[in-house]
């Protein structure tokens, strides 16, 4: 994960740092792994972009760890929004002749709390207003 | 198969329903802040065992730890079930004590969000280890599809946990339970009021048919 710009160097580029990250990087990382890099890019103040998105289990996971780091004028937590994917378009050929299981594959924004003004989803977009504060 | 066999078999299935019947199901009152768990938790202790189970408030995350009520047996229309009454915190991906100044001190607000933030912790974590079942409780006042109810459900569903949806605040001008069947039309919604007692038969029916 490259560090972030926009917080740790006072001196640095004014800006707010987005990472995409691919499922590719993602699929051989153990749960914990995936939300330490993900928390640890909000709280560099980072939008961060899952290709992929979570499981159930690790969202769960996520949302437990999240509350385990918020502290009182430090970190107010992670703003969420999710795309589910869809289910004709990111089913395999094969998959879809064999009624194979469906892809759980989302998209995924996380940021901090105390950045993002709005996210916001409709059906094709999801829309995060971003402080630089 | 044998006389002798069969009565054993026949013996075997009906203490195995007794000895399943004996252990209460431990069904956890899930949802966001302020959508009614503690006021339900509280109706259905009350109308069952005659106590309560915590306070109630008007101010989130008023439940920053999970209370139980143990033992409450509920029977309608010749069903019964005995559950435990897990009422959990709100669930929230974000918690600011300086929403609570308003109504406290700095110091109280940080210790209650402090609170809140590990209690919602605690009831993720025992919702993949430690509940039978589920109530989810929505205000049907407010708009359904968030995030975090859309999250939850897919965790609740991932476990292949049995989940009531619980349509509450009918009594408020604005509920809409259809928004919420809607929303999550794959499970059963039951509307009530929790605070002014609408539909609790209703209520009472559903959670000895589902999860007795």
């Amino acid at each position: 994960m490259p560090k972030a710009t926009n917080t740790d160097d006072p001196e640095g580029p004014d800006g707010v740092q987005i990472d995409l990250i691919s499922g590719e990087r993602m699929e051989n990382m153990a749960t914990m792994e995936k939300i330490r890099m993900i928390l640890d890019g909000v709280h560099d103040g980072n939008i961060v972009i899952l290709e992929e998105g979570l499981t159930p289990d690790e969202e769960s996971r996520l949302i437990e760890v999240t509350m385990s780091e918020i502290s009182p004028d430090e970190f107010n937590g992670i703003e969420i929004e999710t795309y589910p994917k869809s289910k004709t378009n990111d089913s395999s050929l094969l998959g879809r002749i064999m009624g194979g299981e469906e892809s759980t594959a989302k998209l995924t924004v996380i940021g901090p709390a105390n950045q993002i003004e709005t996210l916001h989803k409709d059906e094709t977009l999801i829309s995060a207003l971003v402080s630089r504060d | 198969m044998g006389l002798f066999t069969e009565l054993k078999d026949s013996i075997s299935r009906v203490t195995d329903r007794l000895f399943s019947e004996e252990e209460p199901k431990r069904i956890g009152i899930y949802g966001p802040p302020n959508a009614g768990k503690t006021t339900l938790a509280n109706r259905i202790a009350r109308d069952w065992t005659g106590d309560a189970v915590g306070a109630e408030s008007h101010i989130p995350h008023e439940t920053r730890r999970a209370r139980r009520k143990e033992g409450v047996e509920i029977e309608r229309n010749s069903k019964s079930v005995e559950i435990d009454i897990v009422d959990t915190p709100g669930v929230t991906t974000k918690v600011d004590y300086e929403e609570f100044t308003d109504e406290m001190e700095e110091d109280d607000a940080i210790r209650r969000s402090r609170e809140a933030t590990e209690g919602v912790a605690e009831a993720m974590h025992w919702l993949r280890e430690d509940v039978d079942g589920v109530i989810y409780v929505l205000d049907s006042a407010e708009d359904p599809i968030t995030q975090v109810n859309t999250m939850l459900i897919g965790i609740i569903e991932s476990r292949d946990l049995p989940v009531l949806i619980f349509a509450n605040k009918i009594d408020l001008d604005d509920a809409s339970v259809k928004r919420i069947e809607d929303a999550f039309p794959q499970h059963e919604t039951i509307p009530l009021s929790a605070k002014e007692g609408e539909n609790m038969d209703e209520v009472y029916e559903n959670i000895a048919e589902y999860f007795g």
